[in-house]
């Protein structure tokens, strides 16, 4: 039942399958199997049927949002400077495009073992975010896929009646992404200084005085 | 009264939505909410009848969605604690733990022994307010104006009280912390919850003689909202609602958390998976509860409160990821955290039961009466707070 | 009239009274509430009605489940921006006189789930508030002790003149906007007729409201 062991088994039965063993460096020990988007029908079937596996309860789905980081690397590169060659430290930036990141909590009630944690990934976190949904095999995911649909902006191809469950439908932004910006209704505070005293203001002259 | 933002709509009869005997077949949806008096909180339930008869009922939730996940974000570990005790309102010491083992998984805490009692004595008085309180509101729903619920909310003031002098809120508790408990009991607690404990097997027993031959209750609960083994399972039903299908599944038995392995209770189980059986469990529960309480409130041994290596301020937990759940009165309560090495969590995720718990909702009311439907939803025990956190 | 005169009488068996202090006796004691709990505050607005801290003694026992026929709106709760056209329908479908009772902190402003992309920061935004009762959640005396507060107002409300209560009042409205669901936000976010964002600066200093000594 460890991570290496389920792998193992997957890849043996079901071909051109990619898992990845996700570390977890916590005292939990909790880690994670990531699988590809393509097969994942597949491998949940076959998680939740075989034995001795038989995961048949599916206890939790989470969205997570991953945005685009900046990374800087040190690069020696041959510059002329001063008529002279001579290797050069540049510090180079790349933008990582950022993804979103779906995880199943998977336990067994007939063996009474678990958790398994699948992930999976989307491509980025614009317009390449459908993964395919994994309410045909445990219905229990209904809700939560449809929750992630709404504050993260996943799309899960095959789900029955993917549609908002906790925002109202008239709704367009995805509320738990990192970069989302409330609506500006916070007028006033009871110890108003500063910036918040100035935004307070801007109020008032919008609305007029006392 | 419904207050739904159309009227009510009467549905052109097609082939694929009749599905009934009658020969004019006119469908009506109704908007059941979200301001009803029998649906536990702000629940709405679009509801399409064919007279009396349920033909498709969708739940719509999020009318109490306060973000309490993103809040979550901003705030430290410890800043949280308070939000979880308002998650299922009713029961706050019980969403307490499932925080604060979450935490101590992620970060590899221990706790001493007499915090891990402390702890037991009150998730299972929780346990006993809620079921009580949640019977009283089934008979309410069934037209029994308020009488059991006095009953049950008089045992329920005496729980508070205690509550109240441990933790210093009747409520909103917020006492659990990472590696214990925040204060030690105040000297006579013990006496006076032993005094108490002593009342409850008469308490029970004029309970269930009050309700449990009742005819109406019967006629009204039996052969109602079967649910499959099958179909609980898949559908991630947990709590009371999945062993009144037979399922033996609790996690206190399986995951065995706190020191629950050394007390000896047992898991009731249902035979049919009807309302009867859901509303029996909790009953049988509470006997349960009482057991445990006993010998806990006997055994507690002395000792320190918390473990004094957790640094409380300035807590950071190094990178990683945990999910730690418990079996709170509604089901199982996750939380899933995951952190990156500061002081705020990066993702924080509430499992919720109730929520869960609603999956089955649709395919339970297909077949029956309206009237059942408030019956049914009453006996899947739901509380808005954690439905939409 | 003579208080002495009156006591005189009253223990002859006459009873002398204005049609005022009767008129608001009658109100104040049977305030029907609405079956109106959204959150926690409700669990303690229930237990108030219960057998400990029984609020039948006031007679607020009925509770009405449909609003045309209660006249007091306990907002026991968070309200959220989602809920809220429906909080301000259940208002405007009430019958005059009523009244508005915001128990929580959740529902004066907010509370403690202020920063919420969901929460409306405080339902006076929308409808007139009688009572505000703070605490997290307040307490069942507390509750009782706003309806007692709330007593006292009608007591005062006078017949005619010019500060009469709004429901003998011809053009005061009594119904009021009540808002939807835009793409980000509902839409009004507030309404102006009934709040305006207190502007409140605590310094140390002594600065006034423009920053200046």
């Amino acid at each position: 039942m460890t991570p290496e062991n389920i792998k193992s088994e997957v890849e043996a039965s079901i071909p051109g399958c990619q898992l990845e063993i996700v570390s977890n460096p916590s005292p939990s020990g909790q880690h994670s199997l990531r699988i590809d988007p393509a097969h994942a029908v597949a491998i949940a079937t076959f998680l939740r049927d075989a034995e001795p596996l038989r995961l048949d309860y599916c206890s939790n789905v989470t969205g997570v949002d991953w945005p685009g980081k900046e990374i800087s690397e040190k690069v020696k590169v041959k510059q002329l400077v001063d008529g002279v060659e001579q290797e050069v430290e540049e510090i180079r930036k790349t933008q990582t495009i950022g993804h979103l990141e779906v995880v199943y909590h998977l336990y067994s009630m007939e063996k009474k073992h678990g958790p398994v944690i699948l992930r999976m990934r989307t491509e980025d976190r614009a317009e390449r975010v459908h993964l395919p949904s994994l309410t045909p095999v445990w219905r229990s995911a209904e809700f939560q896929e449809r929750e992630i649909f709404d504050l993260y902006g996943v799309i899960f191809d095959g789900h029955p009646d993917l549609r908002r469950i906790l925002m109202w439908d008239g709704f367009e932004d995805h509320p738990m992404r990192r970069d989302y910006v409330e609506p500006d209704d916070f007028e006033y505070e009871p110890t108003a200084h500063d910036e918040v005293l100035e935004r307070a203001r801007q109020h008032r002259t919008v609305m007029g005085p006392l | 009264m419904s207050t739904a933002t159309e009227p009510v709509r009467i549905l052109p009869q097609s082939p694929a939505n009749s599905g009934s005997d009658s020969g004019e077949g006119q469908l009506l949806e109704v908007s059941m909410g979200p301001q009803h008096p029998s649906t536990h909180g702000v629940f709405r339930m679009d509801v399409v009848l064919d007279g009396e008869r349920v033909v498709r009922l969708k739940p719509v939730f999020g009318y109490l969605h306060r973000n309490h996940e993103k809040i979550a974000e901003h705030e430290t570990y410890l800043g949280s604690m308070p939000y979880t005790d308002r998650l299922d309102y009713i029961c706050s010491l019980t969403n307490n733990w499932a925080y604060a083992l979450a935490v101590e998984k992620l970060a590899g805490i221990q706790v001493p022994e007499r915090a891990e009692y402390i702890r037991i004595i009150t998730a299972e008085m929780t346990r006993f307010l809620n079921h009580a309180a949640l019977i009283g509101f089934l008979t309410q729903d069934m037209g029994a104006s308020g009488t059991p619920l006095m009953y049950a909310f008089r045992e329920r003031e005496t729980i508070l009280d205690l509550f109240e002098s441990l933790t210093g809120a009747r409520m909103m508790c917020n006492y659990m912390r990472f590696g214990g408990c925040r204060v030690d009991l105040p000297a006579g607690w013990l006496d006076q919850a032993k005094k108490f404990a002593a009342t409850l097997p008469r308490f029970l027993e004029e309970f269930e003689r009050l309700l449990a031959t009742n005819e109406i209750l019967m006629a009204r609960t039996q052969g109602v909202g079967v649910l499959s083994k099958e179909f609980a399972v898949n559908a991630g039903v947990t709590g009371p609602v999945l062993r009144a299908s037979g399922v033996n599944y609790d996690v206190r038995k399986v995951d065995k958390y706190g020191i629950y392995d050394r007390f000896a209770f047992k898991v009731p189980l249902g035979e049919h998976g009807d309302t009867y059986d859901r509303y029996m469990i909790r009953l049988l529960e509470m006997h349960e509860s009482l057991k445990i309480l006993n010998q806990a409130l006997q055994d507690i041994p002395e000792g320190p409160i918390v473990d004094p290596k957790t640094k409380i301020r300035g807590f950071r937990p190094k990178p990683g990821e945990a999910y730690g759940r418990i079996e709170a009165p509604k089901g199982e309560l996750g939380f899933y955290l995951i952190s990156d090495g500061t002081a705020n969590p990066y993702r924080y995720r509430v499992r919720s039961s109730c929520m869960m718990n609603l999956t089955v909702l649709e395919d339970l009311c297909i077949g029956h009466n309206v009237a059942d439907v408030v019956v049914i939803l009453g006996s899947i025990d739901i509380v808005m707070g954690e439905v939409d956190r | 009239m003579d208080e002495n005169l009156k006591s005189e009488l009253r223990k002859q068996g006459i009873v002398a009274t204005t049609l005022q202090e009767l008129y608001n006796w009658g109100r104040k004691n049977s305030l029907w509430p609405l079956n109106f709990g959204l959150a926690c505050c409700a669990i303690e607005m229930i237990a108030a009605s219960m057998a400990r801290y029984d609020m039948a003694r006031f007679g607020a026992e009925v509770f009405r489940p449909s609003p045309r026929q209660a006249d007091l709106m306990i907002v026991a709760g968070t309200v959220t921006k989602k809920m809220a056209p429906q909080v301000v329908r259940l208002y405007n479908q009430m019958a005059e006189p009523k009244y508005v009772i915001s128990m929580g902190a959740c529902a004066i402003s907010g509370g403690p789930f202020k920063q919420g992309y969901n929460v409306l920061k405080g339902i006076d935004r929308y409808i007139p508030v009688d009572v505000y009762i703070p605490g997290c959640p307040p307490r069942p005396e507390a509750l009782i002790d706003a309806l007692m507060a709330l007593q006292k107002i009608i007591d005062k409300q006078s017949l005619t003149g010019a500060d009469r209560p709004r429901h003998l009042q011809a053009d005061a409205p009594s119904e009021f906007v009540v808002p939807e669901f835009g793409a980000h936000d509902l839409e009004p976010s507030q309404n102006p007729e009934v709040w305006q964002p207190p502007l409140v600066n605590i310094s140390l200093g002594g600065t006034d409201d423009a920053g200046k000594h």
